[in-house]
């Protein structure tokens, strides 16, 4: 089993360098680039700026540049040992002068450091730190309402099979499908926090000068969000449940477990949906990667402080350095859901690690 | 016993012979499924409708003396149902009816269109790996398949919110960029399609013929993937839709005053004792189009499934 966990681990590091590489490639496509940006002042001269975008190696070719971006050109030590003794970069005076040369401070993004955002300064991580709780809280809690709600719903659906609540979950899993979930999300704030008033029209916490709440006040500020973000877990889940429960039906254990005069709860519950649930858990991790797209589009409705709005936000201001922290963790979450998956699939099902 | 043998066997000569006379090509008896499947046409007729509706935009606004672009500070937030502005204005004072028409153009011209281009580049591209897929060529599917998963191990919108922060989109870069996300779907199907198809015996004695790669790529293949094809073609259509009209929605999509269905409900939550109806009606047809577009395709998968009873 470790071997096999680390064999998709293993399989997984030449993805993550292409996100690397497609990340930085779209980056250095940007406008203006971090001189312009840094050099916004009108009264640098040619000569400073000349000397700013040495310092900052962009005049270097861009493999070189991507290279320095990955590990950065501080020294790298390990364990007191000097392995490389980073990179020596020329000092230069106000007027844009050579003065002597000092070593870079830059960690680069494999040991941990994105720089600094371009529009507060502070470190990148500090600032996607800052947000993670609160798109965690959203979407954990949305993935569990998906499958505490959509497993069940499918599990009904399959054993009433053609019944009035297949007919209606059917339909209203399409609807969910085909209904954009910013749009739900307007929809339902309009309804019940305009409307009828009973939820908060947005935010994390209730907005008031002593910054005081209650757990009932998170949980109502809570409640639209998730459901929103949840929706199209709860019709995926529903969907592959019933069909993975129909498809378990069928087999003849569970025929012979009929045949043997087994309750039909005994069956379902005991011999079926044991079984069932094995596919299932496949879908776990791909529901990562729509739950975090789906926070972007939440969050926004919401006015939810997380880091879905974050990146919306950091693209307005044109702050490359967090959507490129942003995009990067999204894409790890995303393949750690991936490996996720496929180790729960071959806990459950041995067939699987063995080949 | 013998005389019986013989009449069976002319019986089921007959037999195929009236059948094959009477045995329509997989498009027409799809049709003539489709013509009795009455939810798909209803799907059918509505997107025809809005469809129809939106090319003739300039029409309509001409007939109704609106613009969708004028803002008018002395209308705004009018109610649906007043005299000269049917649906009413928005917060500018811009008619509501011809913003959704012209909306409506915006999103389905760009659904359309990056769909159609999406499924043409994951065609091809998926014969290609499919066709060489663990053969002499076998690193062209090899890089293909880093290339896609490396791609789809971002959420999509993700992917775009990376690409709009470098860009400015305008419509025709929004469908460039729309197409160079979505076509990864369409490549994993024709390329199984492919995997699956190029066993047949049919690949095989085309080979024995003299066929070229891709001659049996592209004449023996391809024509037997339309089915797949045109299924997944109308889901991709409305997918494109729900995408642009998220990207659009958070501003970074199709650019204000430009009105798509997406940016005409950016920020419609200011709005919501004013005018609700703001809120609601972009969305609807959202909903309504993608629906109806989700619904044609399940449709024709039926359709063309052989082994469907419907």
């Amino acid at each position: 089993m470790t071997q096999y966990i680390l064999r998709r681990i293993f399989q997984t590091i030449p993805t993550l360098f292409g996100i690397t590489i497609i990340a930085y490639f779209v980056m250095s496509l940007a406008p203006g680039g971090p001189v312009a940006a840094l050099t916004f002042d009108p009264s640098i001269s040619v000569r400073q700026r000349e000397a700013m975008a040495t310092a900052l190696g962009v005049n270097d070719p861009i493999h070189v540049q991507y290279i320095r971006w990955l590990i950065g050109d501080a020294p790298i030590k390990v364990a007191g040992v000097e392995l490389w003794r980073g990179r020596e970069l020329p000092t230069f005076d106000r007027r844009g002068n050579e003065t002597g040369t000092h070593i870079g401070t830059r960690k680069g993004i494999l040991r941990g450091d994105f720089g600094n955002s371009i529009i507060s300064q502070r470190p990148v991580t500090d600032a996607v730190g800052v947000r993670l709780p609160a798109t965690f809280e959203l979407g954990s809690l949305a993935l569990i309402v998906g499958l505490m709600l959509g497993i069940p719903i499918g599990v009904i659906a399959a054993v009433k099979q053609g019944g009035i609540f297949d007919q209606v979950t059917r339909v209203l899993a399409v609807l969910v499908s085909a209904i954009p979930v910013f749009w739900l999300g307007l929809i339902l704030l309009l309804v019940f926090g305009s409307w009828l008033g009973w939820l908060p029209m947005g935010n994390r916490f209730p907005l008031n000068f002593s910054g005081d709440y209650t757990l009932g006040d998170r949980i109502k500020h809570l409640i639209l969000p998730v459901f929103t973000l949840s929706s199209f877990g709860i019709a995926t889940f529903s969907r592959f449940t019933r069909a993975s429960v129909l498809d378990v039906l069928n087999q003849d254990y569970v025929r012979t477990a009929r045949a043997k005069g087994l309750s039909n709860n005994q069956v379902w519950f005991k011999h079926a949906l044991r079984n069932a649930l094995i596919p299932v858990a496949t879908l776990l991790g791909p529901a990562i990667p729509g739950v975090i797209a789906g926070a972007v589009l939440t969050e926004t409705i919401y006015s939810w402080p997380g880091m879905g709005r974050l990146v919306v936000d950091s693209v307005t201001q044109q702050d490359y350095p967090v959507i490129m922290a942003i995009v990067l963790l999204t894409a790890i979450v995303t393949i750690v859901g991936l490996i996720l998956s496929d180790v729960l699939y071959a806990v459950f099902d041995p067939r699987i690690r063995l080949s | 016993m013998a005389a019986q043998t013989k009449v069976v066997a002319t019986g089921a000569v007959a037999t195929l012979k009236s059948d094959s006379s009477k045995t329509d090509s997989l498009l027409r008896t799809a049709l003539r499924r489709i013509r009795r499947d009455k939810l798909t046409l209803m799907a059918i007729g509505l997107l025809l409708t809005l469809s129809t509706l939106s090319l003739l935009a300039p029409v309509i606004t001409d007939v109704l003396n609106v613009s969708y672009t004028q803002p008018d500070s002395l209308r705004l937030f009018l109610p649906i149902g007043n005299a000269s502005h049917p649906l009413g204005t928005d917060p500018l004072g811009r008619d509501l009816l011809a913003r959704l028409l012209y909306g409506g153009r915006v999103s389905l011209g760009i659904g359309f269109a990056g769909a159609i281009s999406a499924t043409l580049i994951g065609v091809t591209i998926g014969l290609i790996a499919g066709y060489y897929q663990g053969g002499r060529y076998r690193f062209i599917d090899d890089a293909v398949m880093w290339f896609v998963t490396t791609l789809n191990s971002l959420p999509t919108l993700m992917l775009l919110i990376l690409i709009a922060s470098v860009l400015t989109p305008t419509i025709p870069t929004l469908i460039f960029v729309l197409t160079m996300v979505s076509w990864t779907g369409t490549m994993r199907l024709i390329r199984g399609e492919t995997l699956s198809k190029r066993e047949n015996e049919y690949v095989i004695s085309a080979r024995a013929m003299g066929a070229g790669s891709m001659r049996i790529m592209f004449v023996h293949i391809l024509p037997n993937t339309l089915s797949v094809l045109m299924t997944a073609l109308a889901i991709g259509v409305g997918t494109l839709i729900l995408t642009e009209s998220a990207l659009s929605f958070l501003g970074l999509g199709v650019r204000p005053p430009e009105p798509s269905w997406g940016n005409m409900l950016t920020g419609a939550q200011a709005h919501f004792r004013q005018a609700a109806h703001l809120s609601i009606l972009p969305g609807l047809l959202i909903a309504l189009t993608v629906l109806s577009l989700f619904l044609i395709g399940d449709g024709l998968r039926d359709a063309f499934d052989p082994t469907s009873r419907k």
